[in-house]
């Protein structure tokens, strides 16, 4: 449905030049929602803005649902960027304009007939649930009833895409919640493919289908969201996984530890069940594994699971063992002591 | 009381006078001045590095033309521009006389209050209405200027109050007005009184103005 091809932007600055995008390709499938997800500065935002042309690429492609977006003549982007809805962190309301009138100025400056306006505006404020609050001017609406209304504005135009640059970054948890079981719910039930940034796992692993690690410029890492993330392979993306179980164990304990046994960490999805799996370990190695800590998440598809276990026993017992549970589908790690930060757990 | 009444009976006929000619002159010099002013603040926004439609030779040539008029006081302008002045209107007196260097005097500052309060105006509603597929000209007007417009009012009612300071040298080239009135009776004249209440009304003038421009545009702000 989106379909990026080798996009790269530099900008160039007195400081000296910023390569924002270094040849980034992506494809997102119809009816799918995709995550990018990265730190601060890795160029998302560049991205998705790149893909209506907010930003021009200095050279790539995109194109949506087969029309190539980067050739269209103005009066073609024109049109072409009403199919692709598009909200923001900021929400981006006139502020001088009732909630009505948010979603009806757009829909009258790109020419739908003043006899749907209404019935269109009424329908896609139903939809966010804010029908209550047509009269009320963005200034009296909470941060998450703002965003609604910008979702209702990008649906207004019944689009076939949706970008979304850190629609829930401003949001507190709660919010975020609704509005992404709001972006969900539209997903699902008008069929809308979303391409969102984000740097708050919690929104890939709620909502999206694949996933793109971005890190200076580059996609260091993409697929399938579950498949990413029970097999990170970059550092980067390793952090972001491990940032949802937040284990909470100091150098001095794994370093004391680590005097008997290696310190694993385990990954597993619902498949694979670990606590069979450890039991057995115990019976048939010489190893006493002992839980430190443990976690399970959902996933949008499947939960997801991490457990933190000291093997008490000899080194070569241990691999054995950790061999097993790589064998059952357990991803498994070694936890070591001063590297906090690139440490899984 | 008699006293007053003689004054008023004496006056009121000048007073009255002057007040239609000034309004007349800063009416009529503001309207031009608006027509003028607006589009060239928006042309001074949109020319900008990175804006719809950036060109810094444009927007170089405006700036310039503009503070070289702003640094001009009105009573020199006033001499200064009397050629082009008789080339527009055919004379250089009275009411249309005056017009002519009111209205240079204004656009060029009314462009850089409307400069100003298009500016403020946040850039992320202008980037969401260009990603809808808006047209740069719809933006301007739906987006741009309508959630300026609480700034843009404040902006016009300095203009309008700078306007009408200006208006009080009009009466050099026998333009009339309130100014003219306290200077020929209350000064050369040596009728002080007839200066007091002149200035008294002018006092009242530009408090209404200012009320009245305040409220318009707390009024039109929504947030
Ligand atoms: N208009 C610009 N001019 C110069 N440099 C820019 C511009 N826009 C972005 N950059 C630079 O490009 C890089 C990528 O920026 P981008 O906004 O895409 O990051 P991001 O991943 O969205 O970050 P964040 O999470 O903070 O929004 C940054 O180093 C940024 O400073
Ligand atoms: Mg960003």
């Amino acid at each position: 449905m989106i379909k990026i091809n080798h996009f790269s932007k530099t900008y160039k600055t007195k400081n000296g030049q910023i390569d924002a995008l270094k040849d980034v390709s992506l494809e997102v499938q119809k009816g799918e929602i995709f995550g990018v997800i990265g730190y601060s500065g890795a160029g998302k935002s560049t991205l998705i803005r790149c893909v209506n042309l907010l930003e021009k690429p200095d050279s790539g492609t995109v194109s949506i649902d087969g029309t190539d977006i980067t050739s269209l003549s103005a009066a073609g982007l024109l049109q072409a960027r009403r199919k692709i809805g598009m909200i923001f962190q900021g929400f981006n309301l006139l502020k001088t304009a009732t909630v009505y009138d948010n979603i009806a100025i757009p829909l009258k400056l790109t020419g739908v007939p003043k006899s749907d306006i209404k019935e269109r505006v009424d329908r896609y404020l139903a939809i966010v649930g804010l029908t209550d609050k047509q009269d009320a001017f963005p200034a009296q609406l909470s941060g998450g009833q703002k965003q609604r209304v910008a979702i209702a504005r990008a649906l207004s135009h019944e689009p076939d895409v949706l970008l979304s640059d850190e629609a829930t970054s401003a949001l507190d948890p709660d919010t975020t919640d609704s509005i992404l079981d709001l972006l969900l719910k539209i997903n699902k039930e008008f069929g809308i493919t979303i391409l969102l940034i984000t740097h708050e796992m919690h929104v890939i692993q709620r909502i999206c289908d694949g996933v793109a690690v971005m890190e200076n410029g580059e996609i260091v890492e993409q697929g399938e969201t579950i498949e990413v993330f029970t097999a990170p392979k970059h550092g980067t993306t390793k952090k972001f996984v491990n940032s949802i179980f937040n284990h909470q164990l100091s150098d001095d304990v794994i370093g004391s530890l680590s005097e008997t046994g290696k310190i694993i960490s385990l990954k597993f999805t619902g498949h694979s069940s670990e606590e069979p799996a450890l039991a057995v370990v115990a019976k048939k190695f010489d190893v006493y594994p002992n839980i430190l800590s443990g976690n399970i998440t959902q996933l949008k598809s499947e939960p997801f699971g991490s457990l933190l276990v000291h093997f008490k026993g000899e080194e070569s017992e241990t691999q054995k063992a950790i061999n097993f549970l790589e064998n059952q589908g357990i991803q498994t790690e070694e936890v070591m002591k001063y590297e906090q930060d690139k440490r899984i757990s | 009381m008699s006293k007053i009444n003689a004054f008023l009976e004496e006056w009121t006929p000048y007073l009255w006078e002057a007040l239609i000619e000034t309004f007349q002159m800063v009416s009529i010099s503001l309207i031009i001045s608006v027509l003028i002013g607006l589009p060239l603040g928006v042309l001074l926004v949109l020319t900008r590095p990175g804006k719809s439609l950036d060109n810094k030779y444009l927007l170089g040539f405006l700036n310039v033309i503009i503070n070289i008029i702003r640094s001009v006081p009105f009573i020199i302008l006033l001499f200064f521009i009397l050629p082009f002045t008789k080339f527009i209107v055919g004379t250089t007196i009275g009411v249309q006389g005056v017009i002519v260097p009111l209205v240079v005097f204004t656009a060029p500052y009314i462009a850089r209050l409307m400069e100003n309060s298009l500016l403020e105006v946040d850039r992320g509603v202008l980037e969401a209405y260009e990603a809808m597929g808006i047209k740069t000209k719809d933006i301007i007007w739906n987006v741009m200027v309508r959630e300026a417009k609480p700034s843009i009012i404040l902006g016009l009612t300095i203009a309008t109050i700078g306007l009408i300071g200006a208006t009080a040298m009009a009466g050099l080239v026998g333009a009339g007005g309130l100014g003219d009135l306290a200077y020929r009776f209350g000064h050369l004249r040596y009728e002080p009184s007839v200066m007091y209440v002149t200035v008294a009304i002018l006092i009242i003038l530009v408090q209404g103005l200012q009320s009245i421009g305040n409220f318009a545009a707390a009024k039109l702000k929504k947030d």
